[in-house]
């Protein structure tokens, strides 16, 4: 009754005018949304199908870019290649690294605090492109893994290994695998919440550590692994400063990773068109790999029922 | 040999490998400070080394000076400005926007946050031909515009961590806030936006972070030294055609470690439990 006359009063009912207050506090995102991901979505799928460079006004040549890039794009296969081989390794590698220093730091030994912020500092200045450059140097022939590697005898000339096809992806995988710190305290805030009573029921009926850690550890701990697993891997195949500044994609292309290449075509050489494809078929197949991740998570992911 | 004498052996262990694990690590930082301080023809002779042979403090004030007649603290003060004011926008509308998805019942809501989600896991790189040719058409190339004013919509990942947080706030305290006649807009400042500083904390830190390292934005759509940025400057000074004075080049790298150093020193207990509690990536 009371909420009739009210309606009469106002010109919007309460449930219109909360729909609208709504609306009005997710307004930044959606503009943002519709100006800024969603229209430059679209327009791009647009100019993948022109022969855009910036300068002239394009015509439309449908299918061509596409095609273009399936059949006859040798540099798009080895991109895919090295991006596909550089996520295969840095992103086990990283988790597995991630993993083990965050299971070391666990206990309440003394200094533990301590070394967890030391750990973790890398990987504040991980983005930073100073970061980057001091690697670039490190790595080269004249560059100080190559002079403690000679004072320790293992190696006797010097080679540079971001100039060799066969160690420069490694160079940068090594780098990237450096930056493990934001997993490693999502693990660690992980492990925290197991109850130790689990631990303590194994070890009454008998079980080791190894038999712990994969009985109880990981199957705990599966929700986060599958969280940062998908955020890693999301992250390595679109990387591109790393291998803009250490390698710039060489040599031989051994380094061009996929974001890399997209910036090359359409920054470089200014076939924006070409590259609208390119970004395109990166879009598809992220979108794809996500969809398998979570798909297989349901075979792998154990998620605690709540009893509520 | 008695449990207390293994227990010690144990944490000794312990603490020689984590010390040594992390020498290794923090190395390569270490280097990079040894060597804006070494002679410019030291840095790849005693490649290894991280004591210089005479401390050359001469490559700071050199390296300062920058190139094209523009210095660095021209690069510095533009990097100040252009995170600042992005970070404010990018925190105070993704606050705004969470408020909204978890206080509020609007239609449509879950389709919304579902889209929000989605473009969580967009990758953002796929936009970046596109977004240029846009921000080209506006006429913003050479501003500082494509590097801001998108952070004013917000950031899904933040949006979603504010979310959960706002989430763990009683319901309660709305209600009452509603019952004693504050509007939603009040309630989120007045109420809301105090119980969730260690949220909003978190993000700004974050937000500065990664503004701060943004590499890529300046790199398209600034065109003039007097415009760089700092990580702009430093790649042009990092030219490795060009370089000469390396010491001057480490100089300014380190320099422009510090800013987020100094965040990382101030928060750092806090930042090390927030990370965790929200799952920040990075």
């Amino acid at each position: 009754m009371a909420d009739k006359t009210k309606m009469k009063k106002h010109f919007l009912s309460n449930k219109a005018k909360e729909g609208l207050t709504g609306y009005l506090f997710i307004s930044p995102w959606l503009i943002g949304l519709l100006l800024f991901t969603i229209y430059p979505m679209f327009s791009s799928l647009y100019y993948s199908m022109t022969d855009f460079d910036i300068l002239n006004k394009e015509s439309f040549i449908g299918l061509r870019n596409y095609i273009n890039i399936f059949t006859d794009d040798p540099r798009f296969r080895k991109s895919v290649a090295v991006t596909f081989k550089y996520t295969f390794f840095q992103v086990p590698l990283k988790l597995g690294f991630a993993l083990f220093v965050a299971m070391l730091f666990k206990s309440n030994r003394r200094g533990v605090n301590l070394y967890r912020s030391l750990y973790y500092l890398p990987s504040i200045f991980g983005g930073n492109i100073a970061i980057a450059i001091m690697w670039r140097q490190i790595m080269g022939r004249n560059g100080a893994v190559n002079a403690i590697l000679k004072s320790l005898g293992l190696i006797t000339t010097a080679k540079s290994w971001i100039a060799s096809p066969n160690t420069a992806l490694g160079s940068l995988i090594l780098l990237s695998v450096w930056q493990f710190g934001s997993p490693m305290l999502i693990f660690l805030a992980g492990l925290k919440q197991i109850p130790q009573s689990y631990y303590e029921a194994a070890s009454i009926d008998g079980a080791g550590g190894l038999k712990k850690f994969l009985h109880i550890t990981l199957p705990s701990l599966s929700p986060i692994i599958f969280y940062n697993f998908l955020m890693q891997t999301i992250g390595s195949f679109m990387s591109f400063t790393q291998s803009y500044i250490v390698t710039g994609g060489g040599p031989v292309d051994s380094t061009l990773m996929y974001a890399l290449y997209i910036y090359d075509t359409g920054f470089t050489n200014y076939h924006m068109g070409y590259a609208s494809a390119l970004s395109w078929i990166a879009l598809i197949v992220v979108g794809i790999i996500t969809a398998i991740i979570f798909k297989t998570s349901n075979y792998w992911v154990f998620y605690e029922s709540k009893a509520e | 040999m008695g449990v207390r004498s293994k227990k010690h052996i144990v944490t000794f262990i312990f603490h020689s490998f984590v010390i040594i694990l992390g020498v290794a690590m923090l190395y390569p930082i270490a280097w990079m400070i040894a060597s804006s301080l070494k002679p410019s023809d030291e840095v790849f002779k005693n490649a290894g080394s991280l004591i210089p042979s005479e401390f050359v403090w001469s490559n700071y004030t050199e390296g300062w000076k920058g190139f094209g007649n523009t210095s660095f603290s021209t690069f510095f003060k533009n990097s100040f400005v252009v995170t600042v004011i992005a970070v404010i926008g990018q925190v105070s509308s993704s606050a705004i926007v969470a408020y909204g998805f978890t206080r509020i019942r609007f239609p449509g809501r879950k389709i919304m946050f579902t889209a929000m989600i989605i473009t969580m896991l967009l990758p953002a790189q796929i936009l970046l031909i596109p977004q240029y040719i846009m921000f080209g058409q506006f006429g913003w190339i050479n501003t500082y515009l494509p590097l801001i004013v998108p952070y004013y919509c917000g950031s899904a990942f933040f949006i979603f961590l504010i979310m959960q947080f706002i989430q763990g706030i009683p319901k309660e305290l709305d209600e009452s806030a509603f019952i004693d006649g504050c509007g939603k807009f009040r309630t989120f400042v007045q109420i809301i936006l105090p119980l969730a500083t260690p949220a909003i904390a978190t993000t700004t830190v974050f937000s500065f972070y990664w503004k701060w390292d943004d590499f890529m934005g300046p790199l398209l759509y600034l065109q003039t030294p007097a415009k760089y940025t700092v990580s702009i400057a430093l790649k042009c000074f990092a030219d490795p055609s060009a370089v000469t004075n390396w010491g001057a080049m480490f100089a300014m790298s380190s320099l422009s470690l510090i800013p987020s150093f100094v965040i990382f020193i101030c928060f750092q207990k806090y930042l090390v439990e927030g990370i965790s509690t929200t799952g920040l990536k990075g």
